[in-house]
């Protein structure tokens, strides 16, 4: 674990590059370096989600209501997977494969089907966030559950365990640290898959807002809805960490 | 009777016997030490006598009832604690009584009772993190005898503990055995610590490992600071290390 003091110069560092950043951006714009058109200053975007909050959140919600079914149907169906892919050897060599190629179809070009598939509605998108976000659940509880320790395995088998009890006392909890790292990229592909889905078909979300303003050339709303998206995905980061935190007590203590 | 009969015991890996023929042993309350060299096979014959692997020959018997083969009869104890860092020492402790199905506040609460003639108290909401080494292997040792009042196989348990803490952890050892009066099996290399916990010390030689002698301690109880700088002490000392030059 991390002690206090450098984590928060790490974090002062990183508050001084993303302002420096956006320091000259506005320089650059402000000063007419950069055409408005082009790409508007800090301040336009600032001014522009401002006025435009309350459609912002009105599609938000329609965004976040598919991450959220998808992120969680994800995390049913990537964990479900890796229980029975590690119970099971040969279901192991049958599947994974396929696990690996699902991630290997380019998101972009199955979306356009999906919507043929299945309409306009929410069932496209929830399916692509699904197969987004299942495979870092999966490959991440896969490793955790192989990683367990042997020793550990032998030792409730002496004490009469059967394959479940070890699998509850031993492989869950050991895999937990590994779940996390991968439900931590799943949150952020579940928001981001949203987006995509909508832009290919839909008739409302973020990602529909996003064709529509891009259509009318309103660059300062563009820039607006991009950073309210990054704030949702690091939003639901650190709520995966804090969820990782309160699932994980033993990690916060120090001896 | 004895409580704990291992009979004939081989067993071979890869074609290569690593135990030959070994009968043992162990009466009610008694402490029996296997003494030999690393990789001898003690680590095999406590597999097999635990029920992780089938012995080639031989069977192992509990109270006369035979338990080849099956696990969760005998309690088993490594080098390592393993005491698992996600769980609390209560948690830990308790668990070989949840894997009987035993429900966890009773569990719980059936474990509390030895924490304090463990040793243990206060500990009872910490992680494992949170003790030292010697303190960890207390609580290892609680977790044994709570998975079996009868028999417990010990592979050394202690050998990972600096000496002064292994000293503390020696007395201590003898007292609480004093009172509980639990049938051990110890796998050790530490011909000291042999002669100061055992009833009798084994010698496991050779390859394939066979038990070459038994030697009696016979010595009154409780054994104090001073047995190890005794005259006597040394004398078995003496005969153990002729018998492992000269098998």
């Amino acid at each position: 674990m991390k002690g206090k003091s450098p984590s928060i110069t790490s974090r002062l560092w990183a508050c001084f590059s993303v302002l420096g950043v956006v320091l000259l951006w506005q320089l650059l714009t402000g000063t007419g370096m950069i055409d408005a058109y082009l790409l508007p200053s800090p301040l336009m975007v600032g001014r522009a989600f401002f006025t435009e909050l309350p459609s912002l959140i009105e599609h938000s919600k329609i965004t976040l209501s598919e991450a959220f079914t998808g992120l969680g149907l994800g995390i049913l169906l990537g964990f479900f997977m890796a229980v029975i892919m590690d119970q099971l050897e040969p279901l192991y060599q049958a599947l994974y494969p396929l696990v690996i190629l699902t991630q290997t179809v380019p998101t972009v070009a199955i979306a356009p089907l999906l919507v043929l598939w299945f309409g306009y509605e929410m069932t496209p998108k929830v399916i692509l966030i699904v197969v987004t976000t299942f495979f870092p659940i999966t490959v991440g509880l896969l490793s955790g559950f192989k990683s367990a320790d042997p020793d550990a395995v032998s030792l409730l088998r002496a004490m009469g365990a059967g394959k479940g009890q070890i699998f509850f006392y031993i492989k869950l909890p050991q895999a937990m640290d590994q779940f996390f790292s991968g439900l931590r990229i799943s949150a952020s592909y579940a928001v981001v898959g949203a987006v995509i889905s909508e832009w290919l078909g839909g008739f409302g979300g973020l990602g529909v807002y996003m064709t529509r303003v891009k259509k009318a050339f309103s660059f300062d709303k563009m820039f607006a809805v991009i950073l309210l998206i990054s704030a949702i995905s690091l939003l639901l980061m650190s709520g995966v960490d804090i969820l990782e935190r309160l699932c994980m007590p033993w990690k916060r203590i120090k001896n | 009777m004895a409580v704990l009969r291992a009979e004939g015991i081989t067993k071979s890996f890869d074609g290569q016997k690593i135990i030959e023929n070994i009968t043992l042993e162990l009466y009610e309350g008694e402490l029996v030490s296997l003494v030999g060299v690393s990789g001898g096979g003690k680590t095999t014959l406590f597999n097999v006598i635990a029920g992780l692997s089938q012995p080639d020959e031989g069977r192992i018997f509990l109270d006369g009832v035979d338990i080849t083969g099956r696990p969760g009869q005998v309690s088993y104890m490594l080098q390592k604690d393993l005491l698992l860092p996600y769980r609390t020492i209560e948690d830990n402790v308790a668990l070989p009584l949840l894997i009987r199905g035993v429900k966890k506040k009773e569990a719980r609460k059936r474990a509390s009772d030895f924490f304090s003639q463990f040793g243990l108290e206060g500990t009872q909401k910490k992680y494992p993190a949170q003790l030292s080494g010697g303190m960890r292997q207390r609580a290892a040792l609680l977790r044994t005898y709570l998975f079996s009042e009868r028999v417990a196989l010990l592979d050394e348990p202690f050998s990972a503990l600096d000496m002064l803490t292994k000293s503390c952890i020696h007395d201590w050892y003898l007292q609480v055995m004093a009172q509980i009066h639990l049938s051990t099996l110890f796998v050790t290399h530490d011909i000291d610590e042999a002669i100061l916990l055992s009833d009798r010390v084994c010698l496991l030689t050779g390859r394939p490992g066979r038990i070459t002698k038994e030697i009696r301690i016979e010595e009154p109880r409780p054994r104090g600071k001073d047995f190890p700088l005794s005259e006597r002490f040394l004398e078995h000392k003496r005969q153990i290390l002729f018998y492992l030059e000269n098998s």
